[in-house]
């Protein structure tokens, strides 16, 4: 048993404050532990989200000593403990209450996302993938979309401006598997580079340094993509290779036609 | 068929704003993040102090056989300006060219590793501050990222790469031309012969690492079943890509080790020491 103080955030979009709670962790406890007990014995008001406590559903994100952690999956002895140990909610996303934040963005983001369009199946009405195709996209399938990525992102975490034309690294790997999926047939580099904000992120890694399921969001989806875009849109050779091998598959400007989106709204406060 | 009509759901407007938590502080962090981003700097700095001083010295560069060697120091090859010391298979390319041959060839280097990914998340968080580090708010009020001039040039990467081989291949030529020993007894391995092979060897390793390189080998195709080769090329640069920062770092170092100990050589602080 060790005695630590744990300073946990209180407070809605009103205001809030730090509040210190005194307390004792057992061996193996992890955050989420120590926080359910002092919502048990002290702040039965003290609101933050969890589901599985295994790290595998993403709710549990909160900023602890400053970076993103999954607190279910974040040790008590891996963090000192003569200073109290600080949470406070992800920054990037506005607050509901305490640890609480509306990930809303998150969805919108991946709502405007142009889905999976699959090429004509083959002469026997199916589709085959083999398996080293499959492969590449299934790293990003690992994602749980704690969405501690996109808090941790500076261009939005300290730009909330660029909110408007940034889709973020958790959609960047949607994206990058959906660019490099065999059988898709939508092009999305246009739309990457014109709205989607790709050449926003300036590959300082940070998204790749918290993801809990150790993504390699830059190397194997950002940079590919930055560097599909430069195909698209920056190469004179690639450019004109397409044109001499009439490989493009549609205009690129064709699929970005999707200018209606509603103009962004202001939060009411 | 027009690509996006008819399969994309209705858009919904974006919140943008509202009241974030948390206070309104630099960072919460309390390990020390200053560090790393500090060490970077010192030792990008001290890396473009040495070498603009080795460039502007337009002397020293060449072990020739006077000394019974060929070195030649990676700064000044390939040598192509009208200053050439004899013997350092000097082109004269560009013969109007009078100062130091280095400041022409080093544009190329220079251009591959600005724009290198790697380099551009060490310089943006340790000189540029955006971030510094991690959960660490921007150095910066507005923040337009690669969207704008100048920073959009950096998508010419590749075109860099394309040429940081051709030098490479430059490189390795002289590497090979270390293992003559004119007038003393044709061919054989000195010091500097090791110092100059090891040199081209890492710069190969760090061009194949490079993202770039990755992307134009096979990381372009979607279909990796229908391009064996080009999946094959691609497996062999994963691996590498995944070290290219550190390749990046000791390349950087030996290139500079390498003009060093060339330019010992050459002003006759040091002898260069035959191994067989
Ligand atoms: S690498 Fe790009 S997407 Fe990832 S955190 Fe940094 S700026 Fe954001
Ligand atoms: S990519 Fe990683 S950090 Fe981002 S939402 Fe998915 S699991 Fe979380
Ligand atoms: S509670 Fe599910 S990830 Fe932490
Ligand atoms: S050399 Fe670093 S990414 Fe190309």
């Amino acid at each position: 048993m060790a005695d630590v103080v744990m300073r946990i955030w209180r407070g809605d979009s009103e205001g809030g404050e730090f509040q210190d709670f005194p307390t004792q962790v057992s061996e193996g406890e992890v955050v989420l532990d120590v926080v359910h007990r002092i919502q048990a014995e002290d702040a039965p008001d003290l609101a933050c989200r969890w589901n599985c406590k295994a790290g595998k559903c993403g709710s549990c994100s909160a900023e602890i000593n400053g970076l993103p952690h999954l607190m279910c999956m974040t040790r008590m002895d891996t963090l000192p403990t003569e200073e109290p140990v600080v949470i406070a909610p992800m920054k990037t996303f506005p607050i509901i209450r305490d640890l609480v934040t509306d990930v809303s963005f998150n969805y919108e983001m991946a709502r405007r996302l142009p889905p999976f369009a699959p090429k004509d199946p083959g002469p026997d009405g199916t589709y085959r993938m083999q398996q080293i195709d499959v492969e590449r996209g299934q790293e990003f399938r690992k994602c749980i979309e704690c969405f501690m990525c996109q808090d941790i992102c500076h261009v939005i975490r300290d730009h909330e401006e660029n909110k408007e034309h940034y889709a973020g690294p958790r959609l960047f790997i949607r994206y990058m598997e959906l660019e490099s999926h065999p059988l898709d047939t939508n092009d999305r580099r246009e739309l990457l580079r014109e709205e989607m904000g790709l050449g926003y992120c300036n590959i300082t890694k940070c998204c790749t340094e918290v993801c809990p399921e150790h993504i390699k969001i830059t190397d194997n989806a950002i940079i590919p993509l930055k560097e599909r875009v430069v195909d698209a849109s920056y190469d004179p050779v690639a450019w004109l290779g397409r044109k001499i091998l009439r490989r493009t598959k549609k205009t690129a400007t064709e699929a970005a036609n999707h200018r209606t989106d509603p103009k962004p709204v202001k939060a009411s406060q | 068929m027009s690509t996006q009509e008819g399969i994309r759901p209705a858009p919904v407007p974006l919140v943008l704003g509202g009241a974030r938590g948390g206070p309104r502080v630099r960072t919460l962090r309390r390990d020390s993040w200053k560090r790393s981003p500090l060490i970077t700097q010192g030792y990008l700095l001290l890396f473009v102090v040495y070498a603009t001083w080795a460039a502007f010295q337009n002397s020293n560069y060449y072990v020739g056989a006077s000394s019974h060697r060929d070195l030649i120091s990676p700064f000044y090859s390939p040598c192509i300006g009208a200053s050439c010391v004899p013997g350092s298979h000097g082109s004269f390319l560009l013969h109007w060219w009078t100062y130091s041959p280095a400041l022409v060839i080093l544009i190329i280097p220079l251009g591959f590793r600005v724009t290198c990914y790697y380099y551009r998340k060490a310089y943006y968080r340790s000189f540029w501050h955006s971030p510094q580090a991690c959960g660490v708010a921007d150095g910066h009020k507005k923040y337009t990222g690669e969207t704008r001039f100048p920073l959009i040039i950096q998508n010419i990467h590749r075109y860099f790469f394309v040429l940081g081989v051709l030098l490479n291949i430059m490189l390795t030529i002289d590497a090979v031309m270390a293992f003559r020993m004119p007038g003393a007894g044709g061919i054989g391995v000195s010091v500097g012969t090791i110092v100059l092979c090891a040199n081209a060897v890492l710069l190969w390793f760090y061009s194949v690492s490079c993202h770039a390189c990755r992307h134009l080998c096979g990381g372009h195709v979607n279909e990796f079943s229908k391009h064996p080769v080009r999946h094959g090329l691609w497996k062999i640069i994963t691996p590498l890509n995944a070290k290219h920062m550190q390749l990046a770092w000791v390349s950087l170092s030996f290139v500079a080790l390498t003009d060093l100990y060339v330019r010992l050589v050459a002003s006759g602080i040091i002898t260069d020491p035959k191994i067989f």
